[in-house]
This record gives structure tokens, sequence and C-alpha cells, in this order.
């Protein structure tokens, strides 16, 4: 990041488009504009193929001798599985609507991020070997041949979508580049085209349950750490439980909650308010991912990863499952589990102990957002909160792609965040809910030879945090999502230093007041201290 | 600009073949062989198409949601952008057929890196143009079937009426047909001026723009500068739908060069991107619900053999260390 040059001169964007035809320019593989290939062992691990050792920026990929037969082949296999797939490759207009909505695109003036173009990437070699036209009239009906150079520049521009569908929001025909991402990327495995930040998690996520390969006894240790300070903060001694049987609930909730800060405060946020309402709630470190690492290689994957929620929640007989603040996790949850691995007929409607409302929208896959939970509470005055335990916080909201245009999940966080600060403004609109922009590193792109790249993409939400900074002294932006949680920091301290990036329980956590609370709050959950309390400066 | 020329030439060529053609006394072919061919093809073609669609599974639910979802009662759904009923998804679908919805929310990347600002303003032209250009069309469809139809029903002569309402010239004046023409040169323009849409246009592209303006700028040199015999079309016309086909005299050569070109439309269209006429009904970001997590939604290749990674397998590979720990296990060692 010391390379990366400053805000004021990446935002000058070059938007030009270059002379030659986009099929004669070749993508340049620079540090920064790509990710690092997926490393032998992984792939051997995962039953991929091509397992090697190889570089994008050397000339011999050291594809498989039968790539092309392999790639054609399987792009047959998915046309004939998704309609998605063929109705995408069939009816884009090439209207440009799309084009300027792609942060990457803004970022970067890289007219290969047009959302549109991307998918023609893949569209001309459909053309070229499904299509009647393609075949007779070849470039003239926008075909071309599959050639080592196609793959290349779909490895890079596939590796430079985070599938955060804000293009499709807006195209007349609701053309989805993310799903033609998701099917590039699963044809691309069949070589052994990949990037290790995506498979290296996966398989961590299939042998040990969360993405950084943390083994069960450390995963046990590092809780108890942040019950630890948990009690230094409040004077509490919370009691999370894990693998308990006959347990109500299972709680799930990406692993960057427990591993990495800031994540770590929202998952001290989760244990305070289990505590406080005493849910019958338990933790697994077999599935104690939710993130879905697979949905970005392909279906096959995504599955696998999934059905571990499923199949833990009937071994430890749950009655539901909450879910943590995760955009991925809830992609796939909200749209693929019950799909995948359903019908989750094992387990019961979601009922709130707490409240007696019944999650009726959830009535299928048994699995509520910890989110919609905390605001049924907050909306029936079961939650004590004090506002001033989080005083001086301007803080705004950012919609994570995934639950917000995966999910359409906005009023509800928006209804805890300000019952738990004291001021909250949102950024403009055409930055937030459905048309909000992504932080980057969605999509396996939250890796560090990729900052250059995300930093520039994250310039359309940087930019609206720093206005928002500068107009109302915001401060906090607060999310729901673990890649947020990662990737946000870094865009913050870029776009917008000052700003501090929080989970939503996080600031639950800092207001919540017990009854019988043994010890005054004088810090928050981050051990800084309150406002107004001692130690203040000045 | 390859393919803008490409595309130019390509209908001025096929303009031309039918003007000439029809002068040298093939009348024949273009007034009653050519058109029976486009519309089988177009028929064909378009049938094929829509059943390759619609018979290729979707196997997973991919609604984009553009508002608040159906949650508890007291947050309020934006039923039609978030649709979690049929109902609502049928709204959701004529809107966005009828009225262009998701176009309708379109706005233009504004960076001003010297103000340290990139803004998002609303741009509503692509929309207002693209919805001047289809319904232009439909209506001129429409006012077409006077030439099939006897007699002329109530509704398209309705619709004539008041398409000609400010009684311009004689004969009248076609609002569509003006407007019509101010459609397609602004999609035209548009891919022209738009550096951003310039670079992803294709010859394919141009190609049906060039055509369709085409077939209008004939269509109106024959009505109000030729001032062609309309009962001799007429003739012609009624003897292609009743299968009597015949090939009346005085019919101007503009009529066969008109005619052809939309023939080629025709026969051009199941072939081209101008199938979004079809597939706008099957997109699936669109046409589903969000209601994934209260229905099951079902993908028929769904595979039941693909397992997790079992809770047994894990605990046998960190039993010890999971004991060690304090954590249940199932088995002990
Ligand atoms: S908005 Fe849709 S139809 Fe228009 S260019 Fe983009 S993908 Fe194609
Ligand atoms: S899904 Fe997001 S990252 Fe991918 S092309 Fe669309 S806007 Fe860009």
């Amino acid at each position: 990041m010391s390379k990366m040059a400053p805000p004021e001169e990446v935002m000058n964007v070059d938007y030009t488009t270059p002379a030659e035809a986009w099929m004669d320019v070749k993508p340049e593989f620079k540090l920064g504009n790509y990710s690092y290939p997926g490393k032998p062992e992984v792939l051997k691990y995962l039953g991929l193929p091509n397992p090697r050792v190889w570089n994008p920026t050397e000339e011999d990929w050291k594809l498989p001798p039968d790539w092309k037969e392999i790639i054609t082949e399987g792009f047959r296999e998915l046309l004939g599985k998704y309609r998605s797939l063929k109705v995408f490759m069939d009816v884009c207009v090439r209207c440009g609507a799309c084009a300027d909505k792609c942060h990457f695109y803004i970022g970067s003036g890289d007219p290969k991020n047009m959302p549109v173009l991307r998918a023609e990437l893949l569209r001309s070699i459909y053309r070229g070997d499904f299509t009647m036209a393609g075949k007779i009239l070849g470039k003239l009906a926008g075909a071309r041949k599959l050639e080592e150079d196609v793959i290349k520049e779909w490895f890079m521009y596939f590796y430079q979508c985070t599938q955060c569908r804000r293009c499709s929001l807006f195209c007349p025909y609701g053309i989805d580049t993310a799903e033609i991402t998701f099917l590039a990327r699963d044809l691309m495995n069949r070589i052994g085209v990949n990037i290790n930040w995506i498979l290296e998690p996966a398989a961590n996520c299939n042998r040990t349950g969360n993405h950084l390969g943390i083994q069960p006894h450390a995963f046990k240790d590092m809780m108890d750490f942040l019950v630890d300070d948990i009690e230094t903060i409040t004077g509490r001694r919370v009691e999370p439980t894990f693998h308990r049987k006959g347990a109500e609930i299972l709680f799930i909730t990406p692993s960057g909650d427990i591993f990495a800060e800031p994540g770590i405060y929202t998952f001290m946020g989760y244990l305070l308010l289990f505590d406080y309402l005493d849910l019958d709630v338990t933790w697994s470190t077999y599935a104690s991912e939710g993130g879905n690492f697979g949905s970005f290689m392909n279906d096959k994957w995504m599955k696998k990863l999934n059905a571990k929620m499923y199949a833990e929640a009937k071994r430890l007989g749950v009655k539901y499952i909450i879910g943590g603040e995760c955009g991925h996790m809830w992609r796939v949850l909200n749209q693929f589990m019950d799909t995948m691995n359903g019908p989750a007929d094992f387990l019961e409607v979601p009922k709130s102990p707490i409240t007696g409302t019944v999650f009726d929208n959830a009535r299928s896959t048994k699995m509520i957002h910890l989110v919609e939970f905390t605001a049924d509470l907050i909306r029936n005055n079961k939650l004590k909160l004090d506002k001033s335990r989080n005083a001086g916080m301007v803080a705004t909201w950012h919609d994570s792609c995934n639950t917000s245009r995966g999910m359409g999940f906005f009023d509800e966080p928006r209804y805890v965040l300000e019952n738990v600060v004291e001021k909250f403004v949102d950024m403009p609109t055409q930055t937030i809910r459905e048309q909000t922009f992504c932080c980057g590193g969605g999509a396996g792109l939250n890796n560090g030879e990729f900052t250059d790249m995300r930093l520039r993409g994250g310039l359309p939400r940087g930019n609206a945090l720093q206005y928002v900074q500068q107009k109302f002294g915001v401060n906090t932006m607060s999310c729901i999502c673990a890649i947020d949680r990662a990737t946000l920091p870094g865009l913050a301290d870029y776009w917008a230093p000052g700003v501090k990036v929080t989970g939503l329980h996080e600031l639950v956590g800092n207001a919540l007041v017990f009854d019988d609370e043994e010890q005054e709050r004088t810090m928050n959950l981050r051990q800084e201290d309150l406002p107004g309390i001692e130690g203040e400066d000045e | 600009m390859a393919g803008l020329v490409t595309a130019l030439m390509a209908v001025v060529a096929l303009a031309a073949a039918a003007a000439l053609g029809a002068q040298a006394g093939m009348a024949g072919v273009f007034g009653i062989a050519v058109p029976y061919v486009a519309v089988a093809i177009f028929v064909a073609g378009f049938i094929k198409k829509v059943i390759g669609w619609a018979s290729t599974p979707q196997p997973f639910s991919i609604a984009t949601t553009g508002g608040q979802q159906y949650s508890q009662p007291w947050v309020k759904q934006a039923k039609f952008d978030n649709p979690s009923t049929p109902g609502q998804t049928f709204v959701r679908m004529a809107l966005e057929v009828l009225c262009f919805r998701s176009l309708f929310r379109n706005t233009k990347l504004d960076n001003r890196p010297a103000e340290g600002r990139v803004g998002y303003g609303s741009d509503k032209s692509l929309w207002l143009f693209a919805l001047m250009f289809h319904y232009c069309f439909l209506i001129v469809f429409v006012r077409h079937f006077r030439f099939f139809l006897e007699p002329v029903p109530m509704a398209i002569t309705g619709v004539e009426f008041v398409d000609s309402i400010l009684q311009i010239g004689v004969p009248t004046l076609y609002l569509t047909d003006v407007f019509f023409v101010v459609g397609v040169s602004f999609l035209l323009a548009r891919r022209i001026w738009d550096p951003k849409v310039n670079y992803i246009s294709l010859a394919s592209d141009y190609f049906p723009l060039f055509l369709i303006l085409a077939i209008a700028l004939s269509g109106i040199y024959m009505r109000y500068f030729a001032k062609v015999d309309v009962i001799a079309i007429k003739q012609l016309a009624f003897g292609l739908v009743s299968f009597k086909p015949v090939i009346p005299p005085n019919v101007d050569w503009s009529f066969y060069m008109h005619f052809f070109l939309v023939c080629v439309l025709w026969a051009y269209f199941p072939f081209s991107k101008l199938m979004h006429l079809g597939g706008v009904f099957l997109s699936p970001t669109r046409n589903l619900p969000n209601n994934t997590r209260m229905v099951r939604y079902i993908n028929p290749w769904n595979d039941p053999s693909i397992k997790p990674h079992s809770y047994e397998e894990y605990e046998n590979d960190f039993r010890e260390k999971m004991i060690e720990a304090g954590l249940p296990v199932d088995k002990e060692a």
C-alpha cells in the first residue's frame, strides 16, 4: 500500500477508450491487479484438476493439453444446466446501461471492467462456438476463437469482479454479471486457472470448519480470550457453549468475526446479547464458517460447504439456526441453501423465545438473521440500551452487496443502528440501499496482493464516505458483513482517514445495559475509554 | 467504426438489391417468395429460441432485489421491487416490460476529481428514447394491420385517428412516424458519440438500427412522397395472408424495397440480440420472487451425492485436541 498513489491522484481516472478494438487489447498482469494462483497442494486437496506451480505474469500458463475441449465441453454443460447463462448470453443489447455501474470500472477506467464487456469476454466465445450467426459471420456477429489469450483475459477480469450484482440492478433485462462471473470461474477451475485466496480458505473451511484453518482447540482458545476481555470490560463472565446437544438454537457466523479486528468486537457483541437474553444457544467449531468460499468457485463446492450448517443443526438437534453478520453467507443462505441442502424438515419455524415473534419469512429454511432477531427485540422493548455508551459516534451505514441485492435487507439494520447510536446519517442515495457500492473485496478478492486494485475499486464507496465525513462529521461506518469488516478499515484509512469500521452487534454490545451490572462500564468493547468517563483528553 | 461501416453498407446493399430487383421485374420474388420464407424463418427461429431457453432448468432462484424484503409487519416491504409472491412478481415484470422500470433507474457517472467528488446523476435519456422507440414501433406495427384486415377493426382506426390528430399535410402526418425516427436516431447517435457505448458496439448492434431506420425512411418516402397506390398494396398484402398471392400492377418499386427490408428484419430477428423481446420475460433475476427462505425452490439437477465433510471425519481428525480443550465429543478417544 505504500506504493499506492494518494486518493486525489487515484480519483483522476482516465475514462477514454483505447484506439484498438477490445478484442485486440491483451491483458497486462502487474503486481496489484491480479491475485496469486492456487497452490498445487490446495488444488490436490480439493480434487481440482491440473495442480502445478504457475505464474500469471509468465507466458506459459501450463494449461492441460486438451484445455480447449475441456472449456468447450464445460461451456456446453453449463448452458444446459443454467437458463440464466443461456438467456444472459443471448439477450444483451449492449445498451451500456450497466457500463458505469461497476466500482472496478469507476475506479480503474478499464473498459473491460464494464459489466457488459466483462460478459462479452464469455459471450464472444459462446457466439463462436454455439451460435449459427457467430459461426457464419465471425467477428461481425461479435464472435471470436478460443485462444490462450482469452483465458488470460478471463482470469484477469473474472477475478476483478466481486459478484456484487450492482450491474444487474440497472440492466433492463436483469442480466447478472455476477452469475456470469460465477460460471466463468467454474469453467476456469476445470483447467486449473484459479486463485489461491479462494481455494485455500475453501479447503480450510472443509477440513477445519473455518477459512483460516484454525483447529477446534485454538478456536476455543480464541473464544476464551474474548470471554476474558468481556469480563474485563463488563465484569460479567459469559459462558458460551460448544456442540451442546438439545440446545434451542445453533449460532453460525463468519469465522472472520472470531479471528480478526474489528470482527472480534462484533463477536463480543453477540456473546453479550446472548448472555443478556439468557438465550439457549450453542456454537459449533465444525460448522463455524458462515461465509461460503465455495460460492466463489462452483456450485458443487458451494453446496458442499453450505451443507455443514444443516448437518450440524441436525446432529445437535437444535430447533433452528441464527446466522451472524455476513454477506456472502446470506446470499447463499437466502437464495440457495434450501434449494441445495433442504428441506430442513428436522427443524422448526424460528420463533423468538423472548418476544414470541414467529419468523415466517424463514419458514422453509428455518434460519434467521441475527439482525432481524435483534430488531424484533428492540421493537418489542426487550433490550435496555444506553446510546451514550456509543457517544461521540456519528454513524453511517454500509449496505453490504449481498444482503442488499441478494436479499433486500435494508430497514432492519438501520432500525437497530438508530437505536444504539445518537447520530446516524446515510451516505448519498445513489450509493446506498440497493444501489450500494461494493467494498471491493467480495468473492475472494480480499487478499493482500490485490490491494491496489481493491482500493481503486473502493473509489465510489470511499468517496461517499469521505463526503459524509466532511459534511456531517461521520466517524463510524457500520456494516453486517465480515468481508466488509476486513476490507473497509483499509478503504477508510485510504479514502476517509479517521473513520472507524464496526459491525452492528459491536454497537449493540456496547449499548446493552444489564439489570444486574456489577461494574460500571468505563470502556467500550475495544477497551477504549467511554467519553465523559476517565482518561478523556482535555 | 468498422462495425458501423459494415452494417451501413449491408443495409444499403440490401435496399439497393430490392429496389433494382423490383424494377428489373422480380416483383414476384420480393412480393411473394421472400416474405413467405422470412416469416417462416422468424416463426420457427423464435419458437426454437424460446423453447431452448424455457427448457433449460433454472437451478437457483436469483432474484435481484431492488428494495426492502418481506419481513416483519412493521417493516414496509418494497412489494414490486422485491416481490415475495407471484402476484407481486407479475407486477414487477409488467413494470419492467411495459415501463422499462430498471432503465428508469439509470444514473450517469460524474467524476469530478478537481472537486474531489464522484457523483451519479440521474440519466433518463436512454429510458425515454428507448421507450419512445419501442412504443412507436408497436403502434406503427399495429397500424399496418389495416393492410391485412377487411373491414379494418375499430381499434386500428382509433389508433390511426389519434396518431394523425395534428392533421398536418396530405396524407396526414402520423406522429409516431416522427417519434419513431427520432427514437432510432437517438439510439444510433448514442452509439456513435458515447465513447463507452461506441467501444462495446459491434456490427450486429449497428445493423438492426440502420435496418430499422431504413425501413422507417422508406415507409415515409412511400407514404408522403411517392404516394404509392395503397389499394394495390392492400391487394398484395391480402393475397399473402389469404395464401392466394398476387402481384398487382402499379406497385411502386419503393414498396418492394420497404417490404424487403422488413422481411430481412423478420428473418434476422431470431438470430440476433433482437431476441431480447422474448428474453426479457425469461430473465431469472426479474421473474422470480424473493421468497427462497419461505418456499423451497427446486433445482432439478441438484446432486444429492454431494455431502459435507462429515462431523465424524472432523472429530476423527481433531478428537484428542478437542478433548484436551474441553470440547464435547461424540466418541471418547
Ligand atoms: S445493461 Fe444489460 S443489456 Fe445493457 S449492456 Fe448491460 S448487460 Fe447488456
Ligand atoms: S457484479 Fe459487481 S463487480 Fe461484477 S461486474 Fe457487476 S458491478 Fe462489477
